[in-house]
């Protein structure tokens, strides 16, 4: 096999992994460096479960090659809470029950981190149009929906 | 598979000259990684093209005509409001492509290359009469988008072509362009057709040239002069709004599948080409 040396930055950290060619960001992320957050849900760019964001940019692991990320920076959501201080978005998830298996969640919260960061006063419309590579087979989505306007709200006010 | 990442567009047209068996381009990757991931097509080489100098640019030629990198996201096209305001209708294309996470990866290059005849962004360029520059080990050309696809998943490129960026023309006075396509979601579906329309206007209103293009409704996207004629010397009026639609449906030639039918896919591009042009008409007046 023809494994090729990586150097990445996640979450702030200097990492590196030897991968094959064939294998994903999101193989490297969860098989190499034992960062299973990220989920496989299709592997076909279709549900986000796997979504992390790379150089800024909310992407699929799914659908980025371990060895793409050479030199990159790589967010996950391992790195959105500080310690045992939740990410409000990670709070409000648990008060509005915004999950119940939990496959899609962490997807979800990269997306919805990502969002609010370009634009933290979405509309609900913006949201659901954001999240749209985003599925979920348990909520029905609204509760998702109202922990996110709920979030925004509140980190709006926080400033 | 082995994968290289050249430093200019010269060297990747080379390994993909060179390179002993199968070669794939990887701008997005949206394509090539789910034909990879589900056992479609593996390439004994991927030549990764992002990292060469230049290939992540937008910018403009001395004349006025935009040059689009082969590796420039649709979500950075998005970004580029100069290029939105002149070019609403493409920009609206490449924003259809998939979700969120897609536009961050996915390209215009991308999208034409992997020769779908549904592939959103082509009938807006074909409208816009853009071009692509392909660099071949032998040197570089320019070639029209309209001659690109051959066939459902070919191209007319030859072996060691890559795209180096795609050129679109500066605006000109009073006109511009539109996309429209349709799909039984509101999000993340394949087009059950697709229309691009680009029209240029007198002082009084009357359009003095046209193009449209439609997709999903061939085995390729092509450009339907017979319909852009009917709108030369007019202006929108209903007659000239039926003839168009009537037009347009005629030179269909659409497959039955579970999107749509042939009947269906045949009616709804006439429908389509109407409301483009609408759209079209009325921002080229502004
Ligand atoms: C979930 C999902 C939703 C999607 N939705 C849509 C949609 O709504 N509409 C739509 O049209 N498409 C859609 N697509 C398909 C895909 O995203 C687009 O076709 C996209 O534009 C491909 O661009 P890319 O940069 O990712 O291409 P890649 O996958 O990198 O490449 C695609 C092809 O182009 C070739 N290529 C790449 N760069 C070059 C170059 N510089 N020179 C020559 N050849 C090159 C490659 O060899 C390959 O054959 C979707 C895909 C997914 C996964
Ligand atoms: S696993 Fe990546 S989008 Fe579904
Ligand atoms: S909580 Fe189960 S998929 Fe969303």
């Amino acid at each position: 096999m023809n494994n090729i040396h990586v150097r990445t930055k996640v979450n702030g950290d200097e990492v590196d992994f030897l991968c094959d060619p064939r294998e994903t960001l999101l193989d490297c992320l969860r098989d190499k460096l034992h960062l299973t957050g990220s989920k496989e849900g299709c592997g076909t760019g279709d549900c986000g479960a796997c979504s992390v964001v790379l150089e800024g940019r909310l992407v699929c692991a799914c659908l980025v090659l371990g060895v793409e990320v050479e030199g990159q920076t790589v967010d996950t959501v391992e790195g959105i809470a500080q310690g045992q201080d939740l990410h409000p978005l990670q709070e409000k998830f648990i008060k509005y029950a915004a999950l119940q298996c939990g496959i899609c969640t962490p997807g979800i919260l990269m997306a919805t981190k990502n969002l609010l960061e370009r634009n933290p006063n979405p509309t609900e419309t913006e949201v659901r149009y954001w999240l749209a590579g985003n599925l979920c087979r348990c909520t029905g989505y609204d509760k998702i929906i109202r922990a996110i306007m709920d979030t925004a709200a509140d980190m709006r006010e926080a400033g | 598979m082995k994968y290289h990442s050249p430093d200019s567009f010269h060297a990747a047209a080379e390994i993909s000259a060179n390179a002993p068996g199968s070669t794939r381009f990887l701008a997005g990757g949206t394509d090539v990684l789910v034909q990879l991931r589900s056992d479609i097509f593996t390439p004994d080489n991927l030549i990764d093209i992002k990292n060469i100098e230049g290939a992540k640019a937008i910018n403009r030629s001395a004349n006025g005509d935009w040059n689009i990198g082969a590796a420039v996201s649709g979500a950075e096209m998005n970004e580029n409001e100069e290029l939105k305001s002149e070019w609403p209708g493409i920009v609206e294309a490449v924003d259809l492509i998939g979700s969120t996470q897609i536009q961050g990866r996915a390209t215009l290059v991308g999208n034409l290359c992997n020769g779908s005849p549904a592939a959103d962004t082509v009938p807006a360029l074909i409208a816009a009469d853009a071009s692509v520059a392909v660099q071949s080990p032998n040197g570089e050309r320019i070639m029209k988008v309209a001659d690109v696809p051959r066939s459902p998943g070919k191209t007319n490129f030859q072996k060691g072509d890559v795209v180096k960026n795609v050129i679109v023309p500066a605006k000109k006075n009073k006109s511009s362009d539109a996309y429209l396509r349709f799909i039984p979601r509101t999000e993340m579906d394949i087009a059950v057709v697709g229309c691009g329309v680009w029209l240029q206007l007198s002082a009084d209103g009357f359009i003095v040239s046209a193009r449209i293009s439609l997709g999903a409704v061939a085995p390729t996207v092509f450009k339907v002069d017979s319909a852009a004629d009917i709108l030369i010397g007019k202006q929108l009026d209903d007659d000239t709004l039926h003839k168009l639609a009537a037009t347009a449906s005629a030179a269909c030639n659409p497959i039955t599948d579970r999107r749509g039918t042939v009947e269906y896919r045949t009616h709804i591009a006439g429908v389509l080409a109407e409301r483009t042009a609408k759209i079209a008409y009325q921002r080229a007046g502004v």
